[in-house]
């Protein structure tokens, strides 16, 4: 499965393109960038992530099962973060009976959308 | 004859239920993601309750992001634990290329005093400060009205979550360091050779997992203060 | 005189060694890594578990055959309920099907020696009784009034009672459920014998890799939710608590997050288990293979976006209910697919009628009823009704004793004689099959009924016009309790005085019938098996030969 033997030269590399994008995040946020301030330092987090996965974790020489596990694995947080918000932050719209219809959870997905900035 | 003996009388690692090493370090390799996965989920529950209370207290957790924690600790932590898993690499690396056992066991030290380091800084600078601040929840909370009231609830709560995600992260740490330790043990009796190295793979890709987790607690904690104020 | 009738049971061949027969001493299995004993020890640390839950349900049914309550005191009637509840969710019925059967059964029907992880495997019963350590302390401690669903705030500020050691308890007990379902994953990943292809595993195996996936997805949610809820009740940091920001609703989120799919932990295996019976006694290959295996991984996905339906009346938005309860009737078409497929398996076959399949057929129509019901509950307006009444206790006694139960008692049946090597007397096993089926029916028909008309669950007391169905279900508690009873006595009778029962007593297909003796000898197979057809392969093979 992971016969592959990473290189010096590539393990060194994901090493200094981690560090640079800590210090980027970390310089970033004292910079205003209004709601996208967090979805910035989230980008760059994900980035880093995938860094780590592919070539500390070997995943970008592994075989297709493990990566279906790994993307089962986050796509099922997104399943509990997103019902879970569907609730939390529907919570307090006003319920108007006159405005119900078959299409009524497509009038409010943007309502979600505005939601968006917050997280 | 017993399995333990079975064991023994095997130089290769190789345990009875498996037909070949290839199938053996497969299903632990497999079995580690497995359990990474749940991990996943485990901190995932913090993560989806964080993102809820932030949602719902946004002032608050900037607030108390911006004037409690210390980005130069945060930074600095997450720069030491990129340099662990650098070291924790290159220890896999050398056992499959058939390194001297010695480079194995230096670079797992490295990893390890890379982690003592991370704790120690997590420990005496950040947590006991806190202590002595009186920002700890339910234990130590002497937060007074000098700050806006209103944002006094969401102030504890973004504190519960941060002794609470950094603690259980602390745990994983002090958990890997136990691991990092055997590995240590069992290079020095020169159990690894270039055929056999799963025990330092797949603790590895736990290092390696407590690692990403701090990725994302580093943004999410320290970093969401709106620092430019 | 017994060491004559153990000779006659002896088969005349030179006495054969076996799993059970390898070693002797208590430390021969206590150390055992050997997954056929680990399952055995599971099945013994169960049935322990089960009938303490049934102590409580028996104290409860006693209660409520009159009105005003026949025996004890609310509080007391509120820990009844709750210790009833949570030693049968998380100490029975998640671990009964896979740890026992599935753990016995996996290696035998892929082809393997072992699991993946033996050490890892005895690891998790280790893990399971300090789990139930820790329960049995609370109980006798004093007990939990919470339920067993631990809402707050009764469970973080109001309950007086052992709450942390037993959510200590079913975090521990959740460690166990996590190595067991890693390590099957990976054993039916890894370890499948040459020739054993995906589409020619046995049923069981896909219905344990769904399990096994709810297991690892769904546990890690309960064990950081429960952390949380302990974190609360011993600091008062207010996670959950509206008066210093929290959010009641979040601990709902997190704990149905786990504990709607854990129903599928507990139906699903019992789904695999039937799925072998029907076709063994229809001998007729699975209609629909392809089908019911995958409705099997569509059940164990869908399960996970569906748990807002039991929080239709506690607060959470109608925009998400309205989505919740669109995905709730979703997850009831792979289970029909089931039902159907079974159903047509059974058209045209020769059918026996032994005890095994006598639980099988009980499954199929108390399951469909617990399913249909389930339909009422998904729905928000009838929910709104019936929710917090004894029809959703019926409900879920139709699925979790009417399927699961039932399943597990079937499956033990069938494979009892591949497990011990004996036979158990069949006449007192149908009579047995019939009095459950009986029994429940009476059971937890009534109230259907009592829920319908407006009973409330989780109460010590009544008004008297309800009197006449509980007295009902009462009574059919009672014949429910003898027909477990009964099997327990003569397959415990049959481990020394069974006749022996060969190595395929029912002319069964699957590598655990066809390959290995009764019962296996320690690493399963003398060599490896090289597998050529597909499961089921009953034609040409008519009825039950033997028995």
């Amino acid at each position: 499965m992971s016969e592959h033997i990473v290189p010096v030269k590539t393990y060194v590399a994901v090493w200094i393109t981690l560090m640079i994008f800590t210090g980027l995040t970390t310089g970033v946020a004292y910079i205003d960038l209004k709601e996208w301030n967090t979805v910035v330092a989230l980008l760059i987090a994900v980035i880093k992530m995938s860094l780590v996965v592919l070539f500390f974790m070997h995943i970008k020489y592994a075989s297709g099962l493990t990566r279906v596990l790994i993307i089962g694995g986050f796509f099922w947080l997104g399943i509990m973060l997103t019902f879970t918000l569907a609730d939390e932050l529907s919570r307090h719209w006003e319920i108007n009976p006159a405005a119900w219809g078959p299409g009524i959870i497509f009038l409010h997905l943007p309502h979600l959308l505005n939601f968006l900035p917050l997280l | 004859m017993s399995e333990a003996a079975t064991h023994e009388a095997n130089p290769t690692g190789l345990a009875h239920q498996f037909e070949d090493i290839e199938q053996q370090r497969e299903a632990s390799s497999l079995g580690m993601w497995a359990f990474l996965v749940t991990e996943i989920m485990f901190f995932g529950g913090l993560f989806a309750s964080y993102t809820i209370y932030r949602a719902l207290h946004y002032s608050a957790f900037e607030w108390g992001s911006r004037n409690i924690l210390e980005v130069k600790w945060g930074a600095t932590n997450t720069a030491i634990l990129i340099c662990s898993s650098l070291t924790m690499a290159m220890a896999i690396r050398s056992a499959q290329v058939g390194k001297k056992k010695a480079t194995t066991i230096i670079y797992l030290l490295v990893t390890m005093l890379f982690g003592a380091a991370f704790l120690f800084i997590k420990l005496y600078f950040e947590w006991r400060q806190d202590w002595i601040d009186g920002f700890v929840p339910g234990l130590h909370w002497v937060f007074t009205s000098a700050h806006p009231s209103t944002v006094e609830p969401g102030v504890q709560m973004f504190m519960c979550f941060y002794f609470f995600m950094t603690g259980l992260h602390a745990l994983h740490m002090v958990v890997g360091l136990g691991l990092l330790t055997v590995l240590v043990i069992m290079a020095a009796r020169g159990r690894f050779t270039s055929q056999y190295w799963a025990p330092l793979e797949i603790s590895g890709l736990y290092w390696h997992f407590v690692d990403i987790v701090w990725i994302f607690l580093f943004p999410l904690l320290y970093l969401i203060g709106g620092r430019y104020h | 005189m017994s060491t004559v009738t153990a000779e006659l049971h002896e088969s005349p061949a030179e006495p054969r060694t076996h799993y059970l027969n390898a070693s002797y001493g208590i430390r021969s299995w206590l150390l055992t890594t050997d997954h056929k004993r680990i399952g055995l020890l599971y099945l013994a640390t169960i049935t322990f578990m089960f009938l303490i839950g049934a102590i409580a349900a028996a104290l409860m049914r006693l209660q409520l055959i009159e009105p005003q309550g026949a025996l004890v005191q609310p509080e007391t009637y509120n820990k009844f309920f709750s210790i009833h509840g949570i030693v049968m969710v998380f100490f029975f019925l998640v671990p009964s099907i896979p740890a026992t059967l599935g753990n016995f059964l996996i290696p035998l029907m892929i082809g393997a020696r072992d699991v993946a992880f033996p050490k890892l495997n005895l690891m998790s019963w280790y893990l399971f009784i300090t789990g139930c350590c820790c329960m049995l302390y609370a109980i006798m401690a004093g007990g939990v009034d919470t339920g067993w669903t631990f809402y707050v705030p009764y469970s973080s500020a109001y309950s007086h009672q052992h709450v942390i050691a037993a959510a200590l308890g079913i975090f521990i007990a959740g460690f166990s459920s996590i190595l067991t379902g890693l390590n099957f994953i990976v054993t039916i990943h890894k370890m499948r014998a040459p020739g054993m292809t995906w589409f020619r595993l046995p049923l069981f195996i896909w219905s344990m890799y769904a399990t096994s996936v709810i297991f690892i997805l769904g546990t890690p949610v309960i064990a950081i939710t429960l952390l949380l809820l302990g974190l609360e009740r011993l600091l008062h940091v207010g996670i959950f608590d509206p008066r210093i920001g929290g959010d009641p609703l979040l601990f709902q989120h997190l704990f149905w997050f786990y504990s709607h799919p854990a129903v599928y932990i507990m139906i699903l295996p019992g789904m695999g288990v039937i799925s072998e019976l029907i076709p063994a006694f229809s001998r007729k290959r699975i209609f629909g293979y392809t089908f019911v295996a995958f409705s099997s991984l569509a059940i164990a996905i869908i399960s996970f976006v569906v748990w807002g339906h039991h929080m239709f009346v506690t607060g959470q938005s109608v925009y998400a209910g309205l989505i919740f309860s669109v995905l709730s009737f979703l997850v009831a078409i792979p289970s029909a697919i089931k039902v159907f497929n079974w159903t047509a398996t059974l058209y045209r076959g020769s059918i026996s009628y032994e005890a095994p399949m006598l639980y099988a057929l009980g499954f199929i129509g108390l399951f469909t009823m617990g399913g249909l019901t389930g339909l009422f509950l998904a729905s928000l307006a009838v929910d709104v009704h019936v929710n917090g009444t004894y029809f959703v206790v019926a409900h879920f006694h139709y699925i979790m004793v009417g399927g699961a139960v039932m399943a597990f008692l079937g499956g033990i049946h069938f494979w009892w004689p591949k497990i011990t090597g004996r036979l158990y007397p069949d006449l007192w096993a149908r009579f047995a099959a019939f009095t459950i089926f009986i029994g429940f029916n009476l059971t937890f028909f009534p109230q259907f009924v009592l829920g319908y008309l407006g009973m409330p669950r989780r109460y010590a007391v009544y008004p008297a016009e309800f009197q006449f169905y509980n007295v009902m279900s009462s009574a059919g508690a009672s014949i429910l309790g003898v027909g477990y009873v009964i099997p327990l006595v003569y397959l415990i009778w049959s481990l020394r005085y069974g006749p022996p029962a060969g190595p395929n007593p029912w002319g069964a297909k699957g590598l655990e019938w066809e390959k290995a003796p009764s019962p296996p000898p320690t690493h399963n197979f003398e060599e490896i098996p090289i597998v050529t057809q597909e499961a089921y392969d009953y034609a040409g093979t008519s009825g039950v030969a033997h028995v």
